[in-house]
């Protein structure tokens, strides 16, 4: 009934041309625009987010925590480019791709958003319905001739908007959980500079390229309006990816919440998405000798009985970054439990704990044999 | 087994610090009173580093200005400069995010004549690049010494071509200046005060450090090498400097290197080779003017390094530094008993303690070859072997075992220091 009525209005308003003209998305090569609706990616009348054609969404198998934030991730291309597959690495997205991430909750009563771990009510495969959905930011990731460009966007109150916001900007949010506790947390949106903290993945070139469209982390179903498909295959069928070797032998990250997973696979791949585009062997972190990648080796590179070099207060007084067999001693859960700047890790993209990732980790460390003496 | 470096609380710290100040309250607030500073120059000086094109010079003008979170360049050829070191003051008491006041990740950069303050971690960073310059600038903890302040003031990292110079660290948790995994690095005429470690050299290739001033620390200026780092270092002078009373307990996070530092200690040479001190005037600090010690030292006895790392300090060479007092009061009971044992209780230990670990693997025919000598031409200044390796059971003066010399180091040239 309710849809009934939403889309009678809808079928209203654009008769009478109120609602603001649906735009085709765009590849922008230079500037920087200062609306969200510039690029065409999607259209918001404040009631129903929507994307606009060619705008393919996706998820990611393990995907970075930033404060329990639901994010719709999308790729674009315009006309007769496509990315090349490479497998353990991004794919190699051409100049012209547009890449969007939009960060909402679900809306509560009285506080302002709620922690909901699955899929929210409203979500819908090529959109969102607005109505208990608070959007907060969108981060548009270009790739120019200039190199990739990481520009963010803040949706205004109305939800029909977003905004450049290059600065970045603090919103002050409160939280309910399951149990009906608050959570009150900063919700801080990057700067432009701040973005390539995360995305310059190589310290030393520091140029900008997406972490998340990668094979082993798209290659998962995802539920499109035309029906449930990998989202691999859904690219090839859209001409974005020129080709892959298919499901079976296309590597693919755990769901780190899988129970049915190995343990410390899903243990190395929430520390892969979650750290290693600093702590990688050519990374901003590469500073500390602690490497994160899903396949880095073993050892006291991958923090067991490691020293730490430059913590600080990130210590908490423990002396490893990981003791094999014992959590709480371990800097790394120290570190991942804190949310004081200085102390916690990632060290941007949050203000609150992940409990889950906390978990998990722990449960991973309880399980290794060994000992640091 | 006694750990001469011992590992304390803060509390303990704190304590000490009471106790040998004569302070009786603790400052446990920001000095700084941010109440009325200009908290709308932050978005401004946000969208100036975004927007800096190589060349640019960003002035900052006088005043202080309040940031609630990190500033970042990432555009190589910019030079960020304020009015002076006591006019331009980038306050970051109200940060709540980031990890850092400015973080730069950008070569041929150049920050002078400003002021960071009370930032959550550390002040400046400078992750990777070639050809920085850090001039007049000074970071600070205006609560003084507390656990709670970011752990390094002026921090470049995996830099090369490094001037830091007439510049100023206080407070800082651990490092106030503290150059780690770089190459060809001149640190000179700053002032590093009440920080655990005063000017701290780690993992770094030519390395000059003269002409500072470091006091009240708990150690003043540290030559460290740190083990599972993709660079290790040697080949560091620390000449001319002024290093004396750095006897503030150590406030540093319990876990971390600096925290097995003595208070008391002046110049530290932890693990690293090829270190030349000379001509420094050190004085007056109460455990030992000069520490040389190992990894095995710090309270790591058990810790398995990485295997190809060299945990012992060789190729040191000491002389022509004026020493007066200190050695009187080290820091800890182990340490203090060590001291009535060896030189009684109105006795000072020598200028030079030493823990003693040294690679057998090197000795030849019973003997370290030269270049990996300790040695020590310095006068009527001591060294004593604490013995490290045997649980400290036999602590011996053996200054005669060590009167030798070395093969002075090359200096470091800059291209840009004229």
């Amino acid at each position: 009934m309710r849809t009934w009525i939403l889309s009678s209005l809808a079928f209203l308003l654009a008769a009478c041309g109120v609602s603001a003209p649906s735009k085709s998305p765009v590849y922008i090569p230079e500037g920087n625009p200062p609306l969200l609706s510039d690029w065409g990616m999607m259209t918001s009348d404040g009631q129903s987010l929507t994307l606009s054609e060619g705008v393919e969404p996706y998820d990611l198998n393990t995907p970075l925590f930033t404060d329990y934030a639901h994010k719709q991730r999308t790729i674009w291309m315009p006309a007769g480019v496509q990315a090349r597959f490479r497998e353990n690495a991004p794919l190699d997205f051409p100049v012209g791709t547009v890449i969007t991430k939009t960060f909402y909750y679900p809306r509560g009563q009285g506080a302002n958003v709620v922690l909901e771990l699955d899929r929210v009510d409203g979500w819908q495969p090529n959109g969102l319905d607005l109505e208990n959905i608070r959007l907060m930011e969108t981060r548009i990731l270009v790739h120019r001739q200039t190199g990739w460009l990481a520009l963010p966007y803040v949706w205004n109150e109305d939800q029909t908007e977003a905004r450049l916001a290059r600065a970045g900007d603090v919103q002050r949010l409160t939280m309910m959980d399951a149990s009906g506790d608050e959570l009150s947390f900063a919700y801080v949106v990057p700067n432009s500079n701040q973005c390539a903290g995360c995305h310059a993945t190589n310290n030393t070139t520091r140029d900008i390229q997406p972490i998340g469209p990668a094979a082993r982390h798209l290659n998962r179903d995802y539920d499109f309006p035309s029906g449930t498909m990998n989202q691999l295959e859904n690219l090839i069928s859209r001409r974005y990816l020129d080709t892959w070797p298919g499901a079976d032998i296309t590597p693919a990250a755990s769901n780190y919440l899988d129970p049915e997973s190995d343990l410390d696979r899903r243990a190395r791949d929430y520390l892969d998405i979650n750290c290693a585009h600093c702590h990688n062997s050519v990374g901003a972190a590469d500073t500390s000798g602690l490497l994160l990648e899903h396949d880095a080796l073993t050892g006291a590179n991958l923090g067991l009985c490691k020293l730490p070099i430059a913590a600080g207060s990130g210590t908490g007084g423990h002396r490893y970054d990981i003791v094999p067999g014992d959590p709480d001693q371990s800097i790394f859960i120290y570190r991942m439990n804190s949310t004081s700047p200085d102390i916690m890790m990632p060290e941007l993209g949050r203000s609150l704990v992940h409990q889950e990732g906390v978990a998990l980790i722990r449960e991973w460390i309880a399980s290794l044999d060994g000992n640091c003496e | 087994m006694i750990h001469y470096f011992s590992i304390r609380s803060c509390k303990a710290a704190l304590a000490v610090i009471a106790l040998s100040l004569g302070i009786t309250a603790c400052n446990d607030q920001p000095n700084r009173d941010v109440a009325i500073t200009d908290h709308d120059f932050q978005a401004q000086l946000i969208e100036q580093l975004i927007d800096a094109q190589p060349g640019d010079v960003i002035d900052i003008p006088e005043g202080v200005f309040s940031f609630d979170r990190s500033l970042s360049l990432t555009v190589n050829g910019v030079t960020l400069r304020g009015q002076g070191m006591d006019r331009t003051i980038l306050s970051f008491q109200n940060q709540i995010a980031g990890a850092e006041g400015l973080i730069v990740t950008a070569s041929d950069f150049t920050l002078e004549n400003l002021a960071i303050e009370d930032t959550i971690g550390d002040g400046l960073k400078v992750n990777e690049g070639e050809n920085i310059v850090i001039r007049g600038v000074r970071v600070e903890w205006t609560a003084g010494p507390r656990t709670e302040n970011g752990a390094y003031g002026i921090y470049p990292v995996q830099t090369s071509n490094v001037l830091i110079e007439d510049s100023i660290a206080i407070g800082a948790s651990d490092a106030g200046i503290y150059v780690g995994q770089s190459r060809n690095v001149i640190v000179r005429r700053n002032r590093a005060e009440r920080n655990v470690a005063g000017i701290e050299i780690e993992n770094t290739f030519a390395a000059d450090v003269y002409d500072n001033v470091a006091t009240e620390n708990t150690g003043g200026i540290l030559v460290f090498n740190m083990p599972n780092l993709p660079q290790r270092g040697y080949q560091t002078r620390v000449f001319n400097n002024h290093v004396f009373a750095n006897n503030t307990g150590n406030f540093g996070h319990e876990g971390t290197p600096v925290a097995s530092i003595p208070a008391g200690s002046g110049i530290v040479i932890n693990s690293n080779d090829d270190v030349e001190i000379f001509d420094n005037d050190i004085s007056d600090n109460r455990t030992a003017n000069i520490i040389i010690s190992s990894l095995h030292s710090a309270n790591y006895a058990g810790y398995a390094a990485q295997d190809n790392f060299d945990p012992y300090p060789e190729g040191i060479f000491i002389h022509g530094n004026m020493f007066s007092g200190g050695g009187d009061n080290p820091d800890g009971l182990d340490l203090q008993a060590l001291k009535l044992v060896t030189v009684g209780p109105l006795g000072s230990l020598p200028d030079v303690l030493w823990d003693g670990y040294f690679d057998p693997d090197k000795l030849v025919d019973g003997q370290m070859p030269a270049p990996l000598k300790i040695c020590l031409d310095n006068g009527e200044a001591g060294l004593i072997n604490v013995d490290g390796p045997n649980d400290y059971a036999s602590p011996a003066i053996t200054t005669d075992q060590h009167q030798c010399h070395l093969e002075r180091l090359p200096l470091v040239a800059l291209s840009f220091d004229h």
